[in-house]
């Protein structure tokens, strides 16, 4: 469905191309990073501590070292000199307290898991092998586990830095004149409004790419070559030389085909950073892959935070206020844009709503648990949860339906762009046109109905309808934003297009795909603007060597960034063609006109097309004076501005109160993200994103023990969806074109992820809020839900006594009775 | 060293191998088939999944001595004559893919369950899917795929839309 109708359809944008990348991938022709073989290859190990916390004493290598086919076996100390450092590139305060980050722990180490010597043998069995060999004797320590414990400072996750406390970061509506006072509010509505105080918690995830992370380094050549498993080439090329005393110049990262990420792969590892050690040091190319178990416990995790939050309202539901007071676990070290993702949120956590005063406080806290960075929505899923949560608690406390509440409060289409509480200005969107449809789609009013009729004859199966309306903010970033946040680089992204002699195409993009599609949305584009065949069109990416500038693939701004890029790139070489063409048509430049892929003069029939406008300019024989014999044209594009998709997601739960199981039984969701360049990846997109979200909600969830040891640790305890698991789901798109790039594309990568959450929980909730229950801790799993029932029946609630919403008491946590604590401690 | 004499994708091997040598490291190592992935330790993904005499086993969970004797096609040996198979042609049609990391895995898994249920419902196609994880499509369209190549395997011809796979094929 068309909203608006100012973008005609074009031959290529909006058609469901089937994707160029898909001939190499569904015949087993791919290039990921472990199936590369070098001669003379070595292969790495790690050791890896045991404890989650403990100080190293000693370390022998004598036995590993003698075992046969072993080359090497290092310890931190051995490469000390030579093992660079993981960087924080965005630290959130001057002052943030961040521990220092070494590949390979020296001293000290701080999670379970982290690397204390690396083991190099001729075959990965004999690496593994000798690692066995390798006997490290640790002084344990204690551990903190918990973000809030840690905040007691009892127990330190780093002893020499004094403090588990990273930093605090506040933004407040009034202090930066976006907004009113939100204690004010908050005071009134305790008098005569409706206050809502609730506390959530964002239980800690594994992204969980199918890939585990792999990392081959080939030190033989004029320039040391890696190639990785990461989303993020061009800021692991400048992490390395930063760090490593290596001449970026000398550097060539190359990203080959990445199985997924996530934000699980936008990250510059300690095990990249070994492996690049020892390839130097030895000479010989030297590849470490990591198992799935050690992607569970080295890997970085997404989410873990506690979300205290406080809602004002008239008595009709009209918002008045709302404050934000997040307790973000780090992790172990800030990772590197680890203090940043919580951060992110304070943009988010109005929503789509119309708030007059708003308060945004993040706590960053170090445990002795794996780092925590960018996981699908990085920030944005945690303040969509939080808000969309908390829009469901407000209908519930005034009584009136989750979607009127929203519709009271939302910026309505006629108000865009629309700037917001926190001081964001959205571009563009319809949220009555996207609702509607999303209704419609769902029978959100049969549904409706049946849950009435289950909820008259007690029916043991109940029936939740949850409401998600989201927005994000996507098209990371514009550099000045990122400047004023003490962001450690830009977000801009680069382009060149490259017009060969025959006429076909080749472009450069600086954006890192891996699963997204971008070869076959990018061509779209290309084939559009130059007028060539989709086909005559190859995208390059993800190599230092062919695209040396570039920001890469997270926050949904590929399309929106990159894609801008690619746009005035070929803009610019239509601009070139167009001086050549009118010499050899022997006209005004003024004359030319350029439409699908001839260069025309004005009022005749005499044209040129662009491809041969190329060979014209590769022959070099008759161009005008002073012009060079090149259409090629590069661009870099820095944005203005974030755009934001948003939609409306519905989902129906069966929750079953004698077991507490509850089973998905549709869901529908109408996103808008802008322009579509190809409606199958933009589906393809909602439909991974909403099973990721869906698994945070029912079943993900990292879990430690006492000790630190992250005891679901394999797809056996740490369960992933499985096509048995999932329904299908039905989607649709409205089209409100973002004003923030020439295409008006928004951004799709991590929309089913950010809605999907909430809309399952306020599900659950919805089916079960007549017993009193307003909330479960994810995952929600049966167990979760049956306590949750078990717990509300034995409360026996007088509800005409009951407070108008439960109030926090000072340090406590969760307290709906109902809900248990995380077993993330 | 153990010698073992396998077929793969319709070439005879024969190669000494260390007992403990599962499988998929013989078939991406020693063989450089390296279409075939690995994505745990532990048996869960089946991202190294391949046809043992006709029938899908996780490659990861099997030593390569035990494929002595045997037959295997991996994702690299599932076209014949330059012809895509169905299922990578639906794959393809039907967006079924994004990283492509699950997707050599799931192709022969859901081939194998086409061969003992060509008219599989859709909780059928889930359920046989189960020892196959995708991070990336939500599974939706991977089901998609697999009703479309059953369409087309009990028609038993080409696929109907031919415009976008024959360029995959050529491309
Ligand atoms: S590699 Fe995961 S099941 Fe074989
Ligand atoms: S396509 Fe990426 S894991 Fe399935």
């Amino acid at each position: 469905m068309t909203i608006t109708e100012n973008q005609a359809p074009a031959h290529e944008i909006g058609r469901a191309r089937r994707r160029k990348e898909d001939a190499r991938l569904i015949t087993g022709r791919s290039r990921y990073t472990d199936s590369i073989t070098l001669p003379g290859m070595l292969h790495l190990a790690m050791v890896r501590s045991p404890f989650a916390h403990a100080t190293i004493r000693s370390i022998s290598t004598e036995a590993a070292k003698a075992a046969p086919g072993v080359v090497s076996v290092v310890t931190g100390a051995d490469i000390a000199d030579i093992q660079g450092v993981n960087i924080n590139a965005w630290p959130i305060t001057t002052d943030q307290v961040t521990p220092t980050h070494l590949p390979v722990a020296i001293e000290h180490v701080a999670f379970a898991g982290e690397i204390v010597a690396v083991v190099v043998a001729r075959s990965e069995a004999e690496a593994r092998d000798a690692v066995e060999l390798v006997d490290v004797d640790y002084d344990e320590l204690p551990v903190v586990l918990d973000a809030r414990e840690a905040l007691k400072d009892e127990v330190l996750a780093h002893p020499d830095l004094g403090t588990n406390k990273s930093a605090f970061w506040q933004l407040d509506s009034a202090a930066q004149g976006s907004g009113g006072d939100v204690d004010e509010a908050i005071e009134k509505a305790r008098t005569d409004g409706i206050l809502i105080e609730r506390e959530y918690r964002q239980q800690r995830l594994v992204p969980g790419f199918m890939e585990p992370r792999s990392v081959v380094v080939d030190p033989t050549g004029d320039q040391l070559t890696v190639w990785s498993a990461t989303q993020v080439p061009h800021i692991l090329r400048f992490a390395i030389a930063a760090t490593m005393g290596i001449p970026e110049s000398k550097l060539r990262v190359i990203a080959p085909d990445v199985g997924g990420g996530f934000g699980g792969k936008l990250q510059t590892t300690p095990e990249e950073f070994a492996t690049i050690a020892l390839a130097r040091r030895l000479g010989k190319p030297c590849k470490f892959t990591e198992t799935r178990s050690e992607a569970f416990v080295t890997g970085h995790h997404g989410r873990d935070q506690y979300q205290k939050l406080t809602m004002a309202a008239t008595t009709d539901g009209m918002i008045t206020g709302f404050k934000v007071e997040l307790i973000a676990d780090l992790g172990a070290y800030v990772a590197i844009v680890g203090g940043g993702v919580p951060v992110l949120g304070a943009w988010m956590f109005n929503g789509i709503y119309k708030i007059p005063a708003y308060q945004f406080n993040c706590t960053t806290v170090l445990t002795n648990k794996p780092w925590v960075d960018a996981y699908r929505g990085a920030g944005r899923p945690e303040a969509a949860f939080g808000i969309e949560r908390m829009m469901d608690e407000l209908a519930g406390e005034v009584g009136a339906d989750p979607l009127e509440i929203r519709e009271k409060n939302w910026i309505k289409h006629e108000e865009f762009p629309f700037t917001t509480v926190s001081g964001m200005t959205y571009d563009s969107g319809n949220y009555e046109a996207a609702t509607a449809r999303a209704k419609e789609l769902f029978d959100y009013d049969g549904l409706r109905r049946e849950q009435a009729e289950r909820r008259e004859r007690n029916d043991p199966v109940q029936l939740g309808i949850g409401v998600s309306t989201f927005t994000e903010m996507c098209g990371l970033a514009p550099s000045r934003i990122l400047g004023s946040l003490n962001y450690g680089a830009g977000g801009w992204e680069h382009a060149s297009v490259r017009m060969l002699a025959t006429g076909t195409v080749e472009v450069v993009t600086g954006i890192s795909p891996h699963g997204q599609g971008h070869v076959t949305g990018f061509s779209q584009i290309v084939a559009d603007r130059l007028g060539v065949p989709f086909e005559d069109v190859e995208i390059l990416h993800g190599d230092t060597a062919i695209a040396p500038k570039g920001m890469d693939t997270y926050g949904s701004r590929s399309l929106v960034v990159g894609g801008e890029a690619v746009v005035r790139a070929a803009d610019k070489v239509i601009e070139k063609a167009k001086v050549i063409a009118a010499h050899l048509l022997e006209a005004s430049a003024d004359d030319i006109e350029f439409s699908g892929g001839r260069f025309g003069v004005k009022g005749t029939d005499k044209g040129l097309g662009i491809a041969e406008i190329a060979a014209a300019t590769f022959t070099g024989h008759n161009l005008p004076d002073g012009i060079e014999p090149s259409l090629d044209a590069d661009a870099t594009f820095d944005p203005v501005n974030f755009s934001f998709p948003h939609g409306t997601h519905l989902c129906a739960m069966e929750v079953d109160t004698e077991t507490g199981a509850a089973t998905m039984r549709k869901y529908a969701c109408v996103d808008d993200v802008g322009v579509i360049i190809n409606p199958l990846l933009v589906e393809g997109q909602v439909h991974g994103g909403l099973v990721q979200g869906i698994a945070q909600a029912l079943w993900e969830g990292a879990v430690y023990d006492e000790n630190g040891t992250l005891v679901t640790g394999s797809f056996v305890d740490y369960t992933l969806p499985s096509a048995a698991d999932t329904i299908s789901f039905i989607t649709d798109t409205t089209v409100s074109p973002s004003t923030t790039n020439s295409l008006g594309t928004k951004g799709v990568g991590e929309a089913g992820t950010i809605a999907s959450t909430p809309a399952v929980v306020n599900a659950i909730v919805d089916a079960l809020r007549p017993m009193g229950i307003h909330d479960i801790e994810m995952p929600c799993t049966p167990e979760r839900v049956w306590r949750a029932i078990q717990g509300a029946s034995s409360r026996s609630v007088d509800e005409t006594q009951r407070d108008a919403a439960p109030h926090f008491e000072a340090d406590q946590p969760n307290q709906d009775p109902s809900a248990t604590t995380g077993g993330a401690k | 060293m153990t010698r073992i004499t396998v077929t793969v994708d319709g070439v005879k091997y024969t190669d000494d191998v260390e007992p403990r040598t599962l499988l998929v490291h013989y078939l991406r190592q020693n063989l450089g088939k390296t279409g075939t992935l690995v994505g745990c330790d532990t048996s869960n993904c089946g991202a190294c999944t391949v046809h043992l005499d006709g029938h899908s086993v996780k490659s990861c969970n099997m030593l390569a001595v035990q494929a002595d004797g045997h037959e295997v096609t991996t994702i690299e040996g599932l076209a014949s004559d330059g012809q895509l198979h169905p299922m990578q042609l639906a794959f393809n049609d039907c967006h079924a893919l994004q990283c492509g990391y699950c997707t050599p895995g799931m192709i022969m898994q859901a081939c194998d369950l086409l061969k003992d249920n060509p008219d599989p419902s859709e909780q059928e196609i889930r359920e046989g899917l189960e020892g196959n994880l995708c991070r990336c499509t939500g599974y939706h369209n991977i089901v998609r795929a697999v009703q479309e190549a059953a369409v087309t395997m009990r028609e038993g011809g080409a696929t109907t839309d031919s415009t976008a796979p024959a360029q995959a094929v050529t491309a």
